[in-house]
């Protein structure tokens, strides 16, 4: 039966919104291949996120609900999502790409004898062989795979799938009878959140990202986080901006940070190097904000401003609170 | 403690990457090829791990002869000896590369094996992870800290939302996350004695592995392009484009 299995993800006892694009991914396959979709839902205490989980046509929402699932660990979750599929008859398992399912699929797929296709950007054709696209070389070419195995797992690209909308109806949400073994070679130690008030970057409508031309985290915050404030927006940053210490990891846009694709883009003090713009050129508007005329960021942006960052920015805010009336 | 550790060659991460006219692979004339970065993170965590604790590095490559000149990049940084596993990339997928990866660890028994991420011309993000599975042992991907104690590493992975942080029973995998160190420069002695340190060659033959893709690529295509736009002179003519003619505001 080529039935899809949508792994839900679950983040501060809430379905992760990013999820939606997955199910949206399962629908299309499954009305492709003439089956259905499901969700599967994981953890200690997830009855909540499995109701919310309900709500977007799923034929079932299948729960393995156990203290053994307290935290995420890739061997001991990916065991019992393999077991999953293969109980509740599905061929196809698919989650949205973040670091969760980055980390956990391709254990899944090993455990399956299925092959994965990584951050998958669109399926091809309604026939079968049904082929699938993907980015490589940080997004410079788009390559069509075709897997050869019955089973597959796919991670999906959040940016290139809508996030599926309540369909009305209600699916039943079910027990799942899985055996749960805690892998006793890994030990969860932690975790250090990274506190934010503002918006996650893959599902903010609107994102201001800065770079190495912002100098330092003062001049980081200073600028950015005003212009956040006027308009609602995550914040972003490159590479190096991270890597000197300036920003946490979790803000990282590009190739191998977080892609995004919100309605409005604002590059301000950043290059464009390829790593970056491959993390953000299908924003569907873009601003850049850079001194150097030359710089990559001005070839994909919509409106550029050859300007001082510390000086235009704070411009910016205030006219953007005038058109606002805020 | 004994490390495997991946050394990857991939094209310049830095380099524009094109489509050949028949859309049959990438143009690579006039392409510089590299170690993967984060494969430069393994290995500099690799040797630092074998500074502090004793024992030995050994990088391993999957790839034509032109592979283990990357190979012997790694060496001058200060791993022991290489292993070269004679393929193409075109004949790998992720799980293929996985599977030998995993014949490799079993022959060389290491306690530690540790891969880039991924790589930056496949952007699969799989090989770290299936190994770990084939192999039955705990994984840490995207590390930006180890810390080997008495038969554990601690390692600390950078995930959504922040830290993450871990503790794996040896024998683990873990891939490498950019903020994991700074690789170090190899000196030119370190450059010319690389040239005389051991460098294996295999086949997948050898390791038993038998040459079966699970996904295949079928075709190439460039991206559709973003036209660039306009250029505006004032943070009013901004504001008043961004309103009324992409009315985002």
């Amino acid at each position: 039966m080529a039935d899809v299995l949508v792994v839900a993800e679950v983040a501060q006892g809430r379905l992760r919104k990013t999820t939606l694009s997955a199910v949206t991914f399962a629908k299309s396959l499954a009305s492709r291949v003439g089956g259905g979709f499901s969700i599967l839902v994981l953890g200690q205490g997830v009855s909540g996120p499995a109701q919310e989980a309900a709500v977007y046509g799923a034929r079932a929402v299948h729960v393995v609900d156990n203290p053994a699932l307290e935290h995420y660990t890739a061997s001991t979750w990916a065991a019992v999502v393999a077991e999953a599929a293969s109980r509740v008859g599905a061929d196809y398992v698919a989650a949205t790409s973040t670091t969760f399912a980055r980390d956990l699929l391709p254990r899944v797929a090993a455990r399956m004898g299925a092959g994965m296709v990584s951050e998958v950007t669109a399926i091809v054709g309604d026939t079968s062989p049904l082929r699938f696209k993907r980015p490589m070389w940080a997004g410079n070419i788009l390559a069509t795979v075709e897997v050869k195995t019955p089973r597959a797992v796919f991670s999906v690209r959040g940016a290139e799938f809508d996030a599926a909308a309540p369909t009305g109806g209600s699916s039943p949400v079910q027990p799942l009878a899985v055996p749960v073994t805690a892998d006793p070679k890994v030990r969860y130690v932690g975790f250090a959140a990274t506190l934010s008030e503002r918006p996650d970057l893959t599902e903010a409508s609107v994102i201001v990202a800065g770079g190495r031309g912002l100098r330092d985290k003062a001049g980081f915050e200073g600028t950015l986080n005003p212009l956040a404030d006027a308009l609602h927006a995550a914040i972003g940053a490159t590479r190096a901006v991270v890597d000197a210490g300036i920003a946490p990891n979790d803000l990282q846009i590009g190739q191998t940070g977080k892609v995004v694709a919100p309605n409005l883009y604002i590059g301000v003090a950043l290059s464009g190097a390829i790593q970056h713009l491959a993390g953000m050129k299908n924003s569907k508007v873009i601003v850049a904000i850079n001194k150097d005329p030359e710089a990559p960021i001005f070839s994909v942006a919509d409106y550029g401003l050859v300007a001082d960052a510390f000086k235009a920015v704070p411009e910016l805010v205030e006219e953007i609170r005038k058109v606002r009336g805020g | 403690m004994k490390i495997l550790v991946t050394a990857k060659r991939v094209t310049d991460p830095d380099a524009k990457i094109r489509l050949k006219p028949d859309g049959s692979g990438i143009e690579t004339a006039g392409l510089e090829y590299k170690l993967n970065p984060f494969c430069e993170n393994a290995i500099e965590a690799a040797i630092s791990l074998v500074e502090a604790h004793g024992g030995e590095a050994v990088a391993v490559t999957l790839g034509d002869d032109d592979a283990v000149q990357n190979l012997r990049t790694a060496l001058a940084m200060g791993v022991a000896r290489g292993i070269q596993v004679q393929v193409t990339d075109a004949e790998l997928d992720s799980d293929l590369a996985a599977r030998i990866l995993a014949k490799v660890f079993e022959a060389e028994k290491p306690d530690l094996f540790l891969l880039g991420k991924q790589a930056v011309d496949g952007d699969s993000n799989q090989v770290g992870q299936l190994v770990a599975e084939y192999l039955g042992l705990p994984q840490a991907c995207f590390a930006s800290k180890i810390q080997v104690t008495d038969g554990k590493v601690l390692v600390t992975r950078e995930v959504d939302g922040g830290l993450e942080t871990l503790e794996l029973t040896l024998p683990a995998v873990i891939t490498a996350d950019l903020r994991l160190n700074q690789p170090r420069l190899p000196k030119l002695p370190d450059i010319l004695k690389a040239k005389r340190k051991e460098v294996k060659t295999l086949t997948p033959a050898d390791l038993g592995v038998e040459m079966v893709r699970k996904v295949e690529t079928v075709a190439y295509e460039a991206p559709p392009q973003r036209a660039g736009g306009v250029k505006v002179k004032t943070v009013q003519e901004l504001v008043e484009k961004l309103k009324n003619e992409a009315k985002v505001l």
